[in-house]
C-alpha cells in the first residue's frame, strides 16, 4: 500500500516539485542522508522521462508518482504512452555522446538513462499491469 | 533555489556563471542564454557551476548542445566543477570525457597558478 501519491500534469514546472516530495518521504521512511542526492535525482528523471513521453505523444493524463515505505523505500512513477516508447531505453558511450549528428532529445534520453541505471540499484522499468504506459520503479533501502 | 546566470569576461573567455537547480523546467533558459553568447560572438565560453546544487540529464543536453556547437565554430567550451556530487553525474554518463573539466576559472582559462 502506498503511503503517499502524487499525480501530477505533464509539465516541466512540476517535476521539481515531485523530487522535493520524494526526498522528503525518503527522509521520513529512514532513507540514509548520504543516498538523498541520488533518489532527489532519480525520481527527478524518471518523473522528466515521463513528462517528455506525454508531451511526445500529445498526452494530457497526468504522470503519477507513488510513494512507499513499506520494508524499503519503493518508488514508481508511470507514464501512458504507448510502451514501445518507453522501453528500449540504451546509454550511450562517450563516443556516441559527442556525435555531431546525435541531436539533443535522445542525447537527454540516453543521459538520463545512465543516470537511473547508475543511481538506483534496485530499478525496473515494465509495462503497467492496467492498460496503456511504463513504470519505472525504484527502491532504495532503509534504516531502521 | 531558482536558476541564476550571470555572465562576465577574463581574457578572451566568457564564463558564465550558473546557479541553483538546472532541470528540465529551467534547462531552456541556460540554453537560450548560451545561444545568445555565441550568436554575440562568443567563441571560448566557461559555465561555471560552482553555485549549481542540482543538474539533471536535460542540463546536460544542454551543455553538450553548447560544446557541439562551438567545436563547428572553431571555439572552445569547458566546464568548471569540484563538487563531487556534480563530478559523479559526469562519471556515470561518461560525459567527463566529452567535456575538458576544470577545477576552477582560473584554470579554465588559464590565469591561474
Amino acid at each position: 500500500m502506498a503511503t503517499v501519491r502524487l499525480s501530477f500534469s505533464p509539465a516541466p514546472v512540476h517535476v521539481r516539485t515531485a523530487r522535493l516530495v520524494g526526498v522528503a518521504v525518503a527522509r521520513r521512511a529512514g532513507v540514509r542522508e548520504d543516498l538523498l542526492d541520488e533518489v532527489r535525482l532519480a525520481i527527478g528523471e524518471a518523473c522528466t522521462r515521463a513528462v517528455a513521453l506525454h508531451r511526445q505523444y500529445g498526452l494530457t493524463d497526468p504522470v503519477l508518482v507513488e510513494m512507499s515505505d513499506s520494508g524499503a523505500y519503493a518508488v514508481r512513477v508511470v507514464d501512458r504512452a504507448p510502451i514501445e516508447a518507453g522501453i528500449g531505453l540504451a546509454a550511450l558511450d562517450a563516443d556516441q555522446l559527442a556525435n555531431e549528428s546525435l541531436n539533443e532529445d535522445d542525447l537527454t534520453t540516453g543521459v538520463g538513462f545512465a543516470l537511473l541505471a547508475g543511481f538506483v540499484e534496485d530499478l525496473q522499468v515494465r509495462p503497467v499491469d492496467d492498460g496503456v504506459g511504463t513504470e519505472v520503479r525504484m527502491v532504495w533501502p532503509v534504516d531502521r | 533555489m531558482e536558476l541564476s546566470l550571470a555572465t562576465r569576461t577574463v581574457g578572451e573567455h566568457t564564463v558564465l556563471e550558473v546557479g541553483g537547480e538546472v532541470d528540465v523546467y529551467t534547462a531552456p533558459r541556460l540554453r537560450e542564454r548560451l545561444l545568445e553568447l555565441i550568436d554575440a560572438g562568443a567563441r571560448h565560453v566557461v559555465v561555471d557551476l560552482g553555485r549549481v546544487d542540482f543538474l539533471d540529464s536535460t542540463g546536460l543536453g544542454v551543455l553538450v548542445g553548447a560544446l557541439k556547437r562551438l567545436r563547428t565554430a572553431d571555439g572552445t567550451f569547458a566546464l568548471v566543477c569540484d563538487k563531487e556530487p556534480l563530478l559523479k553525474i559526469f562519471r556515470i554518463t561518461a560525459l567527463d570525457q566529452v567535456f575538458p573539466l576544470h577545477p576552477s576559472v582560473e584554470a579554465a582559462t588559464g590565469t591561474g597558478k
